[in-house]
């Protein structure tokens, strides 16, 4: 596809100038910028909230899961011990997909958590530059005649634009990461209530669709040797505790 | 010349580095299309760097408008493939 594209540079360039464009014109940026910018100011604020909200859900989430993971590894243990061979890969197999769901989790919070802080930077510096436009406004407008001090202020009232549309992306991309996450909390939420999380005691015996569905997730190789492991590890001592029907 | 990083600020540089950014620029486009994320993830780094060495950033009471401005620091090649090359560039 050659000669089809531009900079990556100019690109952008051209998408923040369109955000700036949908902005009234300079001259009237001059009047009710100010305020305009406060109500940006605002819609920063909520979607730094909304970034917080997303992620302590999923951090809560990532929680649960990892008690599951050390419950369920004891269990195949217990499993073993009582020659439950299937019971233990079951365990093994729930264990495995959990844990590719925790890794998941682990990056999306990370990302959001940088994303939360680039925000918080973002809103700063937009801050910092309305506080400068606002004085250098007043200083222009007593040093200058009324023709030249329209074209410096608009030429001011640029720069705070780009910053304001430059954070305008940053949000669209934080709310979209944001999205992201939400739609994955929701799909742990929808297995967590399908009971693929579940004690491996309370299924016994059912094989559902689920547990196929497991198996297919579940990398066969790495539950096989966690039971060759195990196996190992139990294969000296046979006074462990029995696995009592119905334990958690 | 003025770089802004979207999302982390703008950044004052030597005239004479604008050359050095726009062939990286084209030559990460390129690696865009041909799908090559290694090379453009290469690339892109290499703006950046040249940004951080040579750069020194805008005070913040300055108000100016940027020449150039680089996606952001953690764009993903998905991203740059559908929104931030020419390519991509889909008008409303």
């Amino acid at each position: 596809m050659p000669g089809l594209a531009g900079r990556m540079s100019t690109t952008i360039k051209a998408k923040i100038s369109k955000m700036l464009d949908r902005a009234e014109d300079p001259a009237e940026t001059l009047d009710y910028g100010y305020r305009k910018q406060q109500e940006h100011l605002q819609g920063v604020k909520k979607g730094i909230a909304d970034v917080v909200t997303a992620k302590k859900r999923i951090q809560m989430q990532s929680k649960k899961l990892e008690e599951q993971v050390v419950k369920l590894d004891t269990q195949a243990r217990q499993a073993l011990s009582q020659n439950r061979e299937d019971l233990a890969r079951m365990a093994l197999e729930r264990k495995t997909a959990i844990q590719a769901e925790l890794q998941g989790l682990d990056t999306q919070v990370t990302q959001l958590e940088q994303q939360q802080e680039q925000l918080i930077e973002n809103e700063k510096r937009l801050r910092a530059k309305i506080e400068a436009f606002r004085t250098k406004k007043e200083v222009i407008k007593a040093q200058y005649s009324a023709a030249e001090a329209q074209v410096m202020i608009s030429e001011a009232a640029s720069g705070v634009g780009e910053e304001m549309a430059d954070l305008g992306l940053a949000m669209q991309r934080a709310e979209e990461k944001t999205e992201d996450m939400k739609a994955r909390a929701n799909a742990v939420g929808e297995l967590e209530q399908a009971g693929v999380f579940e004690d491996i005691t309370q299924l016994e015996g059912g094989s559902s669709d689920i547990d196929r569905e497991l198996a297919q997730l579940s990398q066969g190789a790495q539950v096989d040797d966690e039971l060759a492991k195990m196996k190992a590890e139990l294969g000296s001592g046979s006074d462990s505790p029995a696995l009592e029907e119905g334990q958690k | 010349m003025i770089v802004r990083i979207s999302g982390e600020g703008q950044f004052r540089l030597p005239d004479n580095d604008a050359e050095r950014l726009n062939d990286l620029d084209n030559e990460a486009v390129t690696a865009v299309e041909a799908g090559d994320e290694d090379k453009f993830q290469s690339l892109f780094d290499q703006m950046l760097s040249l940004v951080e060495s040579d750069g020194e950033a805008v005070a913040e009471d300055e108000l100016v408008e940027s020449d150039v401005i680089l996606p952001p620091r953690d764009v993903s090649f998905e991203e740059a493939a559908g929104e931030f090359t020419g390519e991509g560039l889909i008008p409303d």
